[in-house]
């Protein structure tokens, strides 16, 4: 039973000393509550300050100012060991000259618990964790699977009420990766811990959140459920960061500002109804003329002769299933250049499409499509999204709800 | 002729010739001057009485092994290696531990720590000698006398002490830099780890710096000891080996006999057995070390 809270927590390095000294904000003010049993997930690009803001929950580092709460107890001044917290961290950190065993009792030993009692905790977490053979071997003699379980089972064992992962999964291969994404949703399960989880992969945030706050800057950007945040992004960033690959965005105009939504002007003079509240009583009142970004998800593209969007082919990747066209901006800032396709800016220069695996396109080919516009997203110039006039019906769904467990107990319950 | 995995041969006549310069001067460097110290501590070959001189059997070694102040230069050699390594290595990790640590003017007190060994040991010693243990002059009778204690004479009533102290002096910097090398490559992620875990600071350097540090203390403890066993300028210079022979080790030993006594027979003799002694002594640290390298 155990939820964290934390209030306008902001974290400043000093740099230089005396008259030079210069501060830097890494963190501004973040506000998050985690409920009991809750697995949340802070995701954003590298350096946004989400590890940060898992080491000052840790106690590893001091908040500047704001409090952390948990279960309603600051602990700004507890340290470390006596949060009652337990993390795994990305090297795994493991003791190199301790046992698998040793590893995982070095806490309990510590805490002066005897030998028996720390064997039976150990055999227990390890129990959980298909560790047993392995108890006596040396960390370097084990796999990087093996390490990140033995990482995670030290953690265990100290019974902590909030389990700190940062980036566990960074260091192993592909396969594995999926493997232990999924062990560790069952240790959720099984251990009914809170679970903080720090990530850069957006696949791991989906599928394990059950809340995902994505930070940028030092600064919340959403805190949501996982469809929440694909089907309703708050401002422009969430929308590029969550969802591979990334939305495409266009500069239109509004056309009309209507109760069924905004009519916006495409490049090609077509004009197509977007369903986003524009109206003044919604509170982002937008008028017609102004110039507004739509981004629409790759996935949510459709191929279509006489759509309204099209552009030249750049390159094609076939996954078998799916295809990816890279394409020309519709707009045509990104004709004919191969070069506006790199990683950071080709959500503003080219456009992608995902279609089924058949599609039969050569590069080079200029192609037309249109797009689904109940799943397309208007953002304002200071990057805001307007709110969408219908709410996705997943977005209220919880993690609980996409695994077997939930629904075992729901048929144990009508029973 | 044999081949290598590669298809490359190994050995004949060719690679042999080509191996022959450096193999040939090795040889010359050390099998030259071994052999002729064996061959001397066969002879009598006293400078004094040339004589006296032919094949003396196993004379030298005899005289050598019934003098006793070969076991006093023995004795008097395991003490100075034992309390130099024990204090470089306890030291030396106790530094390396403390200039880790962030605090203003690291960089100086690093530099400090280190100097000493960029110092002769002739000159460190005459220092030693002359401005810190002297008992007029030196520091330590000044400030014996701030107290009111009488100064004491460091060469004549702690001879063995005070040439202990000079050498760990000049070896400390070397513990200090091949610890704090290695304790700086102690993860972080590890530190921390153990802190969540329940760990003070006496924990973490007891369970986990000090573990970390096995290695390179071995590595210390190995090369220290080679140096060690052969410690000669600080005695020449401080206390000659006296009073009497409370200050002669082994190497010192060998000096006294061939180039005071200019019994070169007997001075071989004891070569011989030094070099007996450093082989035991190698033998068995070599192998302790090289496994706890591997592990």
């Amino acid at each position: 039973m155990s939820t964290l809270t934390l209030k306008n927590i902001v974290k400043e390095f000093t740099s230089g000393s005396g008259a030079s000294a210069s501060t830097t904000q890494v963190i501004k003010g973040v506000d998050l509550e985690v409920k009991d049993q809750e697995f949340v997930v802070f995701v954003g690009p590298s350096g946004c300050g989400k590890s940060t803001l898992m080491r000052m929950i840790a106690g590893l580092e001091n908040a500047t100012s704001g409090d952390i709460l948990i279960d309603g107890q600051r602990i700004n001044d507890v340290g470390p060991a006596e949060r009652g917290l337990a993390m795994v961290f990305q090297s795994y950190a493991l003791y190199p000259h301790m046992t698998v065993g040793e590893n995982m009792g070095f806490s309990l030993k510590l805490a002066g618990v005897s030998k028996e009692e720390r064997a039976k905790k150990v055999n227990a977490a390890a129990d959980v964790l298909q560790l047993g053979p392995l108890l006596d071997r040396k960390p370097k003699a084990l796999s990087g699977g093996q390490r990140q379980r033995v990482a995670i089972g030290r953690a265990i064992v100290r019974n902590p009420s909030i389990f700190l992962f940062d980036e566990p999964l960074s260091n192993l291969d592909a396969a594995l990766r999926v493997q232990m994404r999924i062990e560790l949703a069952r240790l959720h399960a099984e251990l009914k811990a809170t679970m903080i989880y720090v990530t850069h992969d957006q696949i791991e945030a989906m599928t394990m959140a059950d809340k995902i706050v994505v930070l940028q800057g030092g600064v919340v950007e959403q805190i949501g459920s996982p469809m929440e945040l694909y089907h309703h992004p708050r401002n422009r960033f969430v929308a590029g960061f969550i969802g591979s690959p990334k939305m495409n965005f266009l500069d239109v105009t509004v056309t009309d500002v209507q109760a069924e939504g905004v009519t916006v002007r495409l490049p090609d003079d077509s004009e197509s109804l977007v369903r986003v509240a524009g109206q003044p009583e919604a509170g982002s009142a937008v008028s017609v003329g102004d110039r507004l970004t739509m981004g629409v998800r790759p996935e949510h593209l459709i191929l279509d002769d006489s759509g309204p969007l099209g552009g030249q082919v750049q390159v094609i990747e076939r996954l078998g299933g799916v295809t990816s066209l890279y394409l020309a901006s519709p707009d045509g800032s990104g004709d004919g250049k191969i070069g506006g396709l790199k990683a950071d800016d080709q959500a503003d220069s080219g456009w992608i499409l995902i279609a089924d695996g058949d599609v039969a396109s050569r590069v080079g080919d200029n192609i037309r499509y249109t797009f689904d516009s109940a799943r397309a997203h208007l953002f304002t110039s200071d990057g805001l999204a307007l709110p969408s006039l219908d709410r996705h019906p997943l977005t209220g769904l919880t993690r609980q709800d996409n695994s077997l467990s939930s629904v075992s107990a729901a048929q144990a319950t009508d029973v | 002729m044999s081949t290598r995995a590669s298809g490359r041969t190994v050995g004949g006549l060719r690679t042999l010739s080509l191996q022959a310069p450096a193999v040939g001067l090795l040889l010359m460097w050390m099998l030259i001057p071994l052999v002729m110290t064996l061959w001397f501590s066969f002879q009598r070959y006293n400078l004094l009485m040339p004589s006296v001189s032919g094949f003396a059997g196993v004379d030298n070694y005899y005289y050598l092994l019934t003098d006793p102040s070969l076991w006093t230069a023995m004795g008097n050699t395991l003490l100075l290696v034992g309390w130099v390594l024990v204090a470089t290595v306890v030291g030396g990790t106790l530094l390396a531990v403390l200039l880790q640590q962030e605090f203003f003017g690291r960089g100086v007190a690093r530099l400090f720590v280190i100097a000493p060994f960029f110092i002769m040991p002739t000159v460190s010693a005459l220092v030693w000698k002359n401005m810190m243990m002297h008992p007029v002059n030196g520091i330590f009778a000044w400030i014996a006398s701030l107290f009111g204690l009488p100064a004491i004479d460091w060469f004549a009533s702690l001879p063995l002490t005070s040439v202990i102290i000079i050498v760990t002096w000049q070896w400390l910097p070397f513990a200090v830099l091949i610890l704090l090398t290695a304790i700086q490559s102690l993860d972080d992620d590890q530190v921390e780890a153990a802190r969540m875990d329940g760990a003070g600071p006496l924990a973490i350097f007891f369970y986990i710096t000090l573990p970390h540090l096995k290695r390179a203390i071995s590595v210390v403890v190995m090369i220290e000891m080679i140096f060690l066993l052969t410690i000669f300028a600080e005695i020449f210079v401080t206390t000659s080996g006296g009073p009497g022979l409370a200050t002669t080790n082994l190497a010192y030993l060998i000096y006294i006999r061939a180039l005071l006594d200019f019994d070169v027979g007997g001075a071989s003799a004891g070569g011989v057995i030094a070099i007996i002694l450093a082989n035991i002594v190698a033998f068995f640290l070599v192998r302790t070390v090289a496994k706890n390298l591997e592990n």
